[in-house]
């Protein structure tokens, strides 16, 4: 009975509850830690992982580490090569990933990623009460008259001011499809082997999709995927919008008739044979007949939503196939403040999108960032942690080297492009202030935690041409100039010519 | 949150897409990204490069500022963000949700693939392009 009574966290109030033990939530509890704010940790799962504990169901991971890399492992710059390994501030808690790797792939196996998670929470010392659903959720006045929320549990209720969701997004969904209860989601599908001489469909034509034709390629007798509107590829998005270079082989297999169909097509409808077989309609998306297929396997590689549960009853706004939550650039829903939502579910803030292209929120590399700007948040704004609200001061004649340090070494800046920007403050009565990590449409909008007076924001973009590149955003009075730095094909900014355009933009008016 | 299925019901009845078969307002339904706009959220900013995107309202509505002087409202059926798009410029205007605002949305580099497999899209556009321009006309004579 150890196990039980050891278990932290028993049913109660508490200033902070994340829910969740995937990455998400372990970044979250580590900032909240660091800030000193007391906080319960809830999670179904009976240990750190989350999704990664299931998913990819072919074992390697889509997000890269490479233990060989340009820089040293604890220089904050080698996040850029290591989009695996949890942030920490100590150094023995840093670079975690590249650690546990054995070298057959920069991509870590399934086994290495649960690792590398638990490892973080056992050297962070992240307490979770595991085996803790969350069940449903009720907003209630607390003793002194303030809205508090009340979350149901199988262990019992938890109230508290501040819910912060990290439930992934791994709901298996599936569309309307008449006779899709024939198929097997994606988060049902059985060992490859026993996949040997079957033909195969498909449903889906995004990264799960093409994830497990890659793998059944060696085994499945057909393998077709259909779904109404054409595959992306990321080599051709020139971002990671799309399928990964790594799941392209069907895509190569089709165009040289190998065996591998792809086809945009709606499907009309599944019908089990008097063979045993199953037969799918579909409509080609460009018109004409109706193309048949009898197949001996449907899975419906149809996608992942969040388990929100009764979050939108609470008045939480989703969208989208995956049921996203509405929230603001701070990841707090818009409709319902006070819930926040952390780790994958951090892609709901689309921020500017600029060129199209999304955050990487929606991946460890980029969430982890975010998580670091929520915990900060939320301890300046919701508990007045000095140590969050700290501003440390930049000596005038080093604001540019300042500037430069961001962009040259800033990992997050590199990893949530357009998404955050470093913002120093720039009040004339103070000197230029380090404001941190700022949502940059945060900033653009003035909704931002350095406020709206005098400021300079740095980030790096892209435009989809394959370039990344600096833009700096000088906000002045009412007035907000955009420049945009040209790009270099070698990511060489540390230079002369652009510490001279920066120097430009952030003199003094005379 | 809609289904594809409540999306094509919803889009069917849109002048924009009048004239599509079923089967194409399935592909609009896939091809477009689902977004909500809290209210006061900007979701067109004057001036700012890269961030166009071409978005049409399923639910809500939105007001056109320029240079802080408000100069159209938005509804259900209506869309914004092509001109930045089709001309390679900066948006002109703000959009700024004037109450919780659904859109489809459709990245600006998605937009000229999309229109040319769309002829009658465009049609329409042009169309709506057209009555636009008299307006504008009007109120300036």
């Amino acid at each position: 009975m150890a196990e039980l009574t050891d278990r932290p966290f028993p049913p109660g109030s508490y200033p902070v509850v994340v829910v969740g033990s995937g990455p998400g939530a372990l970044q979250v509890s580590y900032g909240l830690s660091r800030f000193g704010i007391d906080h319960a940790v809830l999670s179904a799962d009976d240990a750190p992982g989350g999704m990664f504990r299931r998913w990819p169901f072919f074992q390697r991971m889509l997000s890269w580490t490479k233990p060989y890399a340009p820089v040293d492992h604890h220089d904050p710059a080698y996040e850029r090569y290591d989009w695996n390994s949890l942030l920490a501030d100590e150094p023995e808690n840093q670079a975690i990933m590249p650690g546990l790797m054995d070298g057959a792939s920069n991509f870590p196996s399934r086994p290495e990623m649960q690792r590398n998670l638990e490892l973080f929470a056992e050297r962070t010392g992240i307490r979770i009460r595991y085996g803790c659903r969350w069940t449903g959720t009720r907003r209630e006045a607390a003793a002194d008259g303030s809205d508090e929320f009340v979350l149901t549990t199988t262990d019992g209720e938890y109230r508290t001011p501040i819910a912060i969701f990290a439930v992934g997004v791994a709901e298996p969904s599936v569309p309307e499809t008449p006779g899709i209860e024939l198929a097997t989601h994606y988060a049902g599908t059985r060992q490859a082997e026993t996949y040997a001489d079957r033909r195969v469909f498909i449903i889906g034509k995004q990264n799960s999709g093409f994830e497990l034709a890659s793998g059944l390629l060696q085994w499945a007798r057909a393998i077709t995927l259909a779904s109404p509107s054409p595959a992306k590829l990321s080599v051709n998005t020139k971002s990671l919008v799309g399928v990964r270079a790594r799941y392209v082989q069907p895509v190569e297999d089709h165009n040289l008739g190998g065996g591998v169909t792809i086809l945009d097509a709606k499907i009309g409808q599944i019908r089990r044979l008097d063979d045993g077989g199953l037969e799918v309609m579909t409509l080609p998306s460009a018109g004409g007949d109706p193309i048949r297929f009898e197949v001996d396997e449907v899975i419906a590689a149809t996608g992942f939503s969040a388990p929100l549960l009764d979050l939108p009853a609470l008045g939480v706004t989703t969208f989208g196939m995956s049921r996203l939550p509405a929230v603001t650039p701070y990841w707090e829903s818009a409709a319902v403040p006070g819930l926040y939502f952390a780790g994958t579910l951090s892609q709901a803030a689309g921020g500017l999108k600029k060129h199209g292209l999304p955050a990487n929120s929606g991946a460890v590399h980029g969430a982890r960032y975010n998580a670091r700007v929520l915990t900060r948040q939320i301890a300046a704004s919701r508990f007045g942690v000095a140590a969050a609200m700290d501003r440390p001061a930049i000596a005038p004649d080093a604001l540019v080297d300042w500037m430069m340090a961001a962009l040259v070494s800033g990992p997050a800046l590199f990893h949530q492009r357009a998404y955050l920007a470093r913002v120093a403050s720039l009040d004339r009565s103070t000197g230029p202030r380090d404001e941190g990590l700022v949502p940059l449409a945060a900033f653009v909008d003035g909704t931002g935690s350095d406020g709206t007076g005098d400021a300079v924001a740095v980030t790096l973009e892209a435009d989809g041409t394959g370039a990344i590149y600096p833009v700096v955003y000088t906000r002045r009075g009412s007035r907000l100039d955009e420049t945009v730095v040209e790009p270099d094909p070698l990511l060489r900014y540390d230079t002369p010519a652009v510490r001279a355009r920066l120097a430009e933009l952030v003199k003094p008016a005379s | 949150m809609a289904t594809s299925e409540e999306i094509v019901d919803q889009i069917a009845g849109f002048a924009l897409f009048a004239d599509l078969s079923t089967p194409q307002l399935e592909r609009v339904a896939h091809t477009f990204e689902e977004q909500v706009y809290a209210e006061g959220e900007r979701v067109l900013r004057q001036n700012l490069s890269g961030g166009s995107a071409f978005n049409v309202i399923l639910d809500g509505s939105a007001t056109v500022v320029i240079d802080g002087e408000e100069r159209a409202t938005l509804a259900r059926g209506d869309f914004f963000g092509e001109v930045s798009i089709l001309l390679g410029q900066p948006p002109v205007a703000d959009v700024v949700a004037t109450q919780e605002m659904r859109c489809l949305v459709l990245a600006g580099h998605l937009v000229q693939p999309f229109l040319l497999d769309n002829p009658p899209v465009m049609y329409r556009m042009l169309q709506a392009q057209a009555r636009r321009l008299r307006q504008a006309n009007r109120w300036r004579s």
